[in-house]
């Protein structure tokens, strides 16, 4: 019998060792490789705090590769983590923020932000909550009524969301005609080359709590997939838990969006890889999701830098390239 | 006090409409209880307030002799399991890891079980028979099946009251019975409280201690089988003729349905003149 006390906990340890592996393997690649090659080796000595062979590989390595690896895996993890909460909240396998127009309404609200000539903290990030928020009461309220969003309505609603959002970031791009259209252009297509180390120990800053939240709250969205009722008949909260969840993902999504512009399907490829791989119990998948879509960025970044001849293209192409024909897989399958 | 559920003057409304009038009665420890009555005559909603899902608008509601608003979530999720009528499966959940998610009333945030939760799970699962499918994915389930483990889950939780809403419903022969003895297993067993709703009065005769027969939100009658069941009350509360005689199986009634056909000979189906 496999039914040991810490059953539960030995498979989370040993399901986030072999996910750190392979994001430590990601870390070192996205660090390694680039237009200067650098070479795993001085890249590890540098790391371990030897002195590098040439302080211009270390300059590269510190102030532009590293930051940029952090960051990318910080925002695959929160839109991976973003994914799975949507999908277990509203019941919908194809939930998604960027799918549901989330962080179209979080582009919206940072365009004006920085239009309006906010910094990119606090200022540009509270516009950007705003706007999620707006958008998340938006599908809430069209595809309410009923008890369960259906899959369609929702997908409806989001497409509608999304295509008006669109069409209020034209408005406003029309309306800029300085150097800064070209700025976010490049960030509306998810680019996560513009944060230096401490912009990027703010996000973390401001997006691990969010993590712990979600994670705390991770057997009531087991309980929640049974069905309101039956959840609600086991002692929990459902009003609570899901506005907690609500309001700390379109929160940390959206600080993200307002940092890095439209990065989608992330969360829709990892959080479906990670079920078909380990089930779908929240309490293994909130975790593996954290740090399966932190290697999965990482990696869809370097792929944005290395791929291209010249110069390097936003990744937000890459994940756009590798989800919509997931997303295209699976709405034909759970339409049987 | 050996009452399981005591309801006074129970008033539920959705908007204008009134959906529970004054409702009064008693669920006695121990009993096996069916609710039956039309549809739209209040037996959902009456389960789901005595679930605790839905609030007490008016009245009052006492749960093994404390009113019911006096329990926190957890508490009656130990006193009370509850099955509801439709269930998801939308998301591949093994047997084994629906039955456990039946501990978390006992657990923390987290909902870690420990050995002894294992341990109750499977005994919930070997009392359903359900024990062999542990690892199997709930959708891959036939609805007998899928009804058991729900059941299962619900005996993990290890209530004092057990409330169902229309378990056998859309089962077949088979399951229906196997249902139905589960629950007088589970009464006699573990001396829980079964409070079931049902469609079938033909169950509801067979294995109902007492009965409750509602219309429109009001109680038509209440006690054991033979009371409960006569032609005039049940013509009276369905609107439609009905034959009641003796059940051939033993001392209890058995309601038959009577088609048109039966009644005038010259009205034939396909003869329509």
């Amino acid at each position: 019998m496999n039914t040991q006390t810490p059953a539960l906990l030995r498979r989370l340890l040993a399901v986030s060792f072999l996910l750190s592996l392979f994001l430590f393997m990601a870390i070192i690649l996205g660090i390694s490789i680039g237009s200067t090659k650098s070479g795993i080796r001085s890249v590890l000595q540098s790391l371990l705090g030897g002195e590098a062979s040439d302080s211009m590989a270390s300059t590269i390595i510190w102030q532009l590769r590293f930051p940029r690896v952090l960051l990318a895996g910080l925002v695959g993890a929160t839109l991976s983590l973003g994914g799975l909460v949507f999908q277990a909240i509203l019941r919908n396998p194809l939930a998604e923020p960027y799918i549901l127009g989330i962080s179209g309404g979080a582009a919206v609200g940072a365009i004006l932000g920085i239009l309006l000539g906010f910094s990119r903290f606090i200022g540009v990030s509270l516009f950007a909550f705003a706007g999620s928020a707006g958008t998340l009461l938006m599908i809430l309220v069209m595809s309410s009524g009923q008890t369960i969003l259906k899959k369609d309505s929702l997908l409806l609603s989001g497409v509608m969301v999304n295509a008006f959002c669109s069409a209020i970031i034209m408005f406003l791009l029309s309306l800029t005609q300085d150097s800064r259209l070209h700025n976010i252009i490049f960030w509306l297509m998810g680019d996560l080359s513009m944060l230096d180390i401490r912009h990027v120990g703010i996000l973390a800053g401001l997006i691990f709590p969010c993590f712990i939240i979600v994670f705390w709250q991770s057997h009531s969205m087991n309980l929640l997939l049974l069905g309101k009722e039956m959840a609600q008949s086991m002692g929990v909260n459902i009003r609570a838990v899901t506005l907690i969840l609500l309001i700390t993902t379109s929160f940390m999504v959206s600080t993200t969006v307002s940092q890095v512009g439209l990065l989608g399907f992330v969360g829709l490829v990892i959080p479906h890889l990670l079920r078909l791989l380990l089930g779908p119990d929240h309490r293994i998948l909130v975790p593996s999701c954290i740090i399966g879509g932190a290697a999965y960025m990482i990696i869809c970044d370097l792929l944005a830098r290395v791929l291209p001849q010249q110069g390097e293209m936003p990744a937000g192409v890459i994940t756009a390239m590798i989800g919509a024909p997931m997303f295209i897989f699976l709405l034909k399958r759970s339409g049987k | 006090m050996n009452m399981a559920i005591v309801v006074k003057n129970l008033i539920h409304n959705y908007g204008d409409t009134a959906i529970l009038k004054n409702l009064s009665f008693s669920i006695q420890k121990g009993d096996f209880f069916i609710i039956i009555g039309p549809n739209g005559s209040g037996k959902t909603t009456l389960m789901k307030t005595m679930s605790g899902i839905l609030k007490v608008q008016n009245g009052l509601l006492e749960v093994m002799g404390r009113p019911i608003k006096t329990y926190s979530r957890k508490a009656l999720g130990r006193t009370i399991a509850y099955v509801p009528q439709t269930m998801q499966a939308d998301f591949p959940f093994t047997t084994r890891e629906v039955v456990l998610m039946g501990r978390s009333p006992y657990l923390g945030m987290l909902g870690l079980e420990q050995k002894a939760d294992h341990e109750i799970a499977r005994k919930a699962m070997a009392f359903t028979e359900v024990e062999s499918l542990a690892d199997r994915k709930l959708d891959q389930l036939s609805g007998g099946e899928r009804q058991r483990v729900f059941i299962a889950r619900a005996i993990c939780q290890e209530p004092q009251i057990m409330l169902l809403d229309e378990p056998t419903a859309s089962l077949d022969l088979a399951h229906q019975v196997k249902i139905m003895d589960l629950m007088e297993e589970l009464k006699e067993q573990k001396q829980i409280t079964v409070v079931m709703v049902s469609h079938d009065v033909n169950l509801a005769a067979m294995y109902g201690d007492r009965l409750l027969l509602l219309k429109q939100g009001k109680i038509v009658t209440l006690g054991k089988p033979d009371n409960v069941l006569t032609y005039q009350t049940l013509e009276e509360t369905y609107g439609c003729t009905l034959l009641v005689d003796e059940s051939p199986l033993g001392k209890f009634p058995r309601v038959s349905l009577v088609p048109r056909k039966a009644l005038d000979p010259s009205k034939k189906a396909g003869n329509h003149t």
